[in-house]
């Protein structure tokens, strides 16, 4: 567990209200995106500016494909390659 | 519960009040903007019932262009709610503010009263994901947009954004809106300490939802408050 993941876990729960030990039972190969109801196109928007302004980075369009939100571990990987930048 | 008008510029926008107006505690409200707003308002009326029980009166203005008013959303700005909501809280006699998320940006006009903010956030936040949401929904319809592109088109002309229709000047302000700093600021958060409220960040949920245990806190915590400013 590091604090990445943490920040992103609460996201998580604080934007799409999943029950905290859902998200805390996530692992790199959970699925997102088409397997949580409540991560539909128009969560992803808020998701990405909470993103910004909790982990400081900046997100450009061209970063958003499909596959950014398939898993927890594609999340967490583009979040931590963003913060290495 | 009921409704009262306050006139700004000539043209009259309704309050909703609760509670006594002549108690000695008198909160004004300003909730969060846009869709945000839509997403509390169940919990924000909730907490208003509350505080009346607790002796304290409270009132949620409408800004020009949301909820009833009869005004055009798309000639507002960020400043112009500024003036509309001083107006209000002058009008109905406030003696503390309570902003919430974007609520920070509008409610900065009262320097002299106690504020209370949970959760503030930036213009550029609010706009940006309002954005995104229109490219999201455009992308569902075939049509292929980007951020630049669409704020380049919204500095010409009216926009549609998250079911908000924008002008020019909305954008520009909301671009460069922070939440100025005051003497007698508490800034509040979500979380399990003394000073928090507890809840969730509903504001960002998909579809409005309540929470009656988050209208308790957030009662309970702008009575303790309020009392502590001295007023």
């Amino acid at each position: 567990m590091n604090k990445t993941e943490d920040i992103l876990r609460a996201i998580l729960v604080d934007l799409l209200g999943l029950p905290a030990a859902q998200v805390t039972a996530m692992d790199a190969d959970t699925e997102l995106f088409g397997a949580l109801p409540e991560l539909d196109s128009m969560a992803v928007a808020g998701l990405l500016t909470e993103m910004e302004d909790r982990l400081g980075i900046t997100i450009d369009d061209d970063d958003v494909d499909g596959e950014l939100f398939a898993t927890f571990g594609n999340l967490v990987a583009f979040t931590q390659a963003k913060l290495a930048d | 519960m009921r409704h009262i008008p306050y006139v700004y510029n000539g043209a009259y926008e309704f309050c909703l009040m609760a509670g006594d107006a002549n108690a000695a505690r008198r909160i004004i409200i300003a909730a969060p903007l846009f869709d945000e707003m839509n997403r509390m308002r169940r919990v924000l009326v909730s907490t208003m019932r509350l505080l009346a029980l607790r002796g304290i009166a409270s009132c949620l203005p409408d800004l020009p262009g949301c909820n009833e008013s009869v005004a055009d959303l798309a000639v507002q700005d960020v400043d112009i709610w500024r003036s509309t909501f001083s107006a209000a809280a002058a009008q109905t006699g406030a003696t503390h503010v309570v902003s919430i998320r974007g609520g920070a940006l509008i409610s900065d006009g009262l320097g002299d009263l106690p504020h209370w903010r949970l959760a503030p956030v930036k213009g550029a936040s609010l706009l940006k994901t309002m954005l995104r949401t229109r490219i999201a929904s455009d992308k569902e319809a075939g049509i292929i947009n980007s951020m630049d592109a669409l704020l380049a088109s919204g500095l010409d002309a009216r926009i549609e954004l998250a079911g908000n229709r924008m002008g020019p000047a909305m954008l520009i302000s909301l671009q460069n809106a922070e939440a100025a700093d005051w003497p007698q600021l508490t800034i509040a958060a979500l979380g399990e300490g003394d000073d928090d409220v507890t809840g969730s960040a509903l504001w960002m949920r998909a579809e409005p939802q309540d929470d009656p245990a988050m209208a308790a806190s957030l009662a309970e915590q702008l009575d303790r408050w309020s009392a502590a400013c001295g007023k």
